[in-house]
């Protein structure tokens, strides 16, 4: 389902983030992609989301090909992803109701059927009592999980998460693990980037361990 | 189709709320842009009124042919017959030296001087009415008739008022310039305001933009903002030459009372209305195009 063919990354300034990466990951699979800090994990996840374009080398989604990918095509491609955040990246001038409302909002969908799976995909992170409380007054814990819920209520095929437990304790941590591993049971494809050594060995995922912008092996 | 309209709905809402959200600054917009579209319109109400005015009174415009001095009855007989069988000539009435000497008397209040003259100085004249009121008819039957035998000139009565009408004409262009110049005005505080709006939901633009949003999804809201800005823009400004010609109107009354003639001034018709609010939500959307184009593109998530 995504595949990565000798990939490499720089960024203007020179930094080169990744170098000749080639993955592949299958439908319904659960990947981890670890490595320390500038390893180049989150550039493999920006990349998968046409946030950022390979340098050269060839990234495919679905058989489409990231770097020819046109600018007009792009929202359509995301669609097919979840996106989780270390930094969450919720909107704090609306409640948590409107926050997961979002992504049904941008496709146009019918609005009781919306409503209804905007509060089944609360009920899911163990949200929905809070649904009318706007993100601030919610813990950093309930943030992350709002910022699931968000990214799993259009049901996409491929949840891409960032350190998702970057900034919670280990309690929290395995509780948003918990969520991945029920997703994943369901059929969604998870890539999460992280070095959480402990949510691996929960989970025990495939590992991709990337050191200095290539695949250790 | 359905989901389309949702949308636009939607995106209809999160207009309004957004109004709602700031209401001095919105009222404080409204009302630029009311007081910028309000003086090239007012103008063009001026100008449409006078343009009643000169119509009424250019109307009947009028051509007075005075004889030579040495002209006698059988000339003057001639030239009556000619102007009846004359095809531009509607009417035509004889105005003997005799009696236009007796009307000036009376009139002006000169008789005293017009009594000291040792003979009367008048000539001769007839009062045309033309069929055609154009200023080209006009002239040429002027310029026909001023040919006859006898005739030494041929005065065009309505001239001043086709000076005024040309003076109109110069000033409807100075309108023209007018509005162009505050249409600018309106589309660059749209421009402006929507720029604002951007920045501030910088953060809402680019998570949308990461969940698979469209640039036309998040380009809706900004650009009914600014439809809708220009369109209570178009409203402030029609209320306020109401409200000026309501107020003219009240002033006029002792006006036309004193000459015994209505005056009054017409307000802004449906049609101008219309044209109007069109006009300015049409700019508002215009403005908010041009900076949406400008600015969305340059937030992308990283």
């Amino acid at each position: 389902m995504i595949s990565f063919s000798q990939v490499s990354k720089r960024y203007p300034g020179g930094l080169e983030a990744l170098r000749g990466v080639t993955l592949t990951i299958e439908r319904s699979e659960m990947v981890f992609i670890t490595g320390p800090s500038g390893a180049g994990k989150s550039t493999v996840l920006k990349l998968m989301a046409a946030i950022e374009r390979p340098t050269s080398g060839s990234v495919l989604v679905n058989n489409q090909n990231i770097g020819r990918l046109r600018a007009r095509a792009v929202p359509f491609l995301r669609r097919n992803f979840g996106l989780i955040f270390q930094d969450h990246k919720l909107l704090f001038d609306r409640t948590a109701f409107d926050n997961v409302m979002l992504p049904l909002a941008i496709t146009g969908f019918q609005r009781r059927e919306a409503a209804r799976r905007v509060r089944a995909a609360l009920d899911k992170v163990g949200l929905l009592p809070k649904e009318k409380a706007y993100p601030v007054r919610l813990s950093g814990g309930e943030q992350q999980r709002l910022a699931i819920a968000r990214a799993i209520v259009h049901r996409p095929a491929v949840l891409l998460a960032d350190e998702p437990t970057g900034n919670l304790d280990a309690a929290y941590a395995l509780e948003i693990g918990e969520l991945f591993r029920s997703f994943n049971q369901v059929g969604v494809t998870v890539v999460i980037a992280t070095h959480d050594e402990s949510l691996a060995a929960r989970l025990k995922p495939r590992r991709i361990a990337l050191r200095e912008g290539k695949v250790a092996t | 189709m359905r989901a389309w309209l949702w949308n636009q709905l939607d995106a209809f809402g999160t207009t309004l709320a957004r109004f709602a959200r700031a209401p001095v600054a919105a009222l404080l917009n409204f009302g630029v842009i009311g007081i910028a579209l309000a003086l090239p319109v007012g103008l063009y109400v001026a100008l449409d009124n006078l343009k009643g005015l000169t119509r009424t009174l250019a109307s009947d415009p009028q051509l007075s042919v005075f004889l030579a001095l040495d002209a006698g009855r059988a000339d003057a007989d001639g030239i009556a017959t000619r102007l009846r069988r004359h095809p531009a000539v509607r009417e035509s009435r004889f105005v003997s030296r005799d009696a236009a000497l007796k009307e000036l008397k009376a009139s002006t209040g000169l008789a005293d001087i017009v009594d000291s003259l040792p003979a009367n100085p008048l000539p001769d004249a007839f009062v045309v009415v033309p069929r055609d009121p154009a200023p080209e008819a006009l002239e040429s039957l002027r310029d026909e008739v001023s040919r006859w035998p006898k005739v030494t000139h041929v005065q065009l009565d309505a001239a001043w008022a086709r000076r005024l009408e040309a003076g109109l004409r110069v000033a409807r262009l100075a309108v023209w310039i007018l509005a162009t110049l505050f249409a600018f005005a309106l589309v660059a505080v749209t421009f402006n305001t929507i720029r604002l709006q951007i920045l501030t939901r910088r953060e809402e633009i680019e998570v949308s933009k990461l969940i698979g949003a469209t640039d036309a999804f998040i380009r809706r809201p900004f650009l009914y903002f600014g439809a809708l800005q220009g369109l209570a823009g178009g409203l402030a400004a029609w209320g306020i030459i109401w409200v000026g010609i309501y107020f003219l109107n009240g002033g006029l009354a002792d006006l036309s009372r004193l000459y015994a003639s209505p005056i009054e001034l017409a307000h802004l018709g449906i049609e101008d209305s219309a044209s109007l609010l069109a006009f300015s939500a049409a700019l508002g959307w215009f403005g908010s195009w041009l900076s949406v184009n400008q600015h969305l593109a340059q937030i992308e998530p990283s």
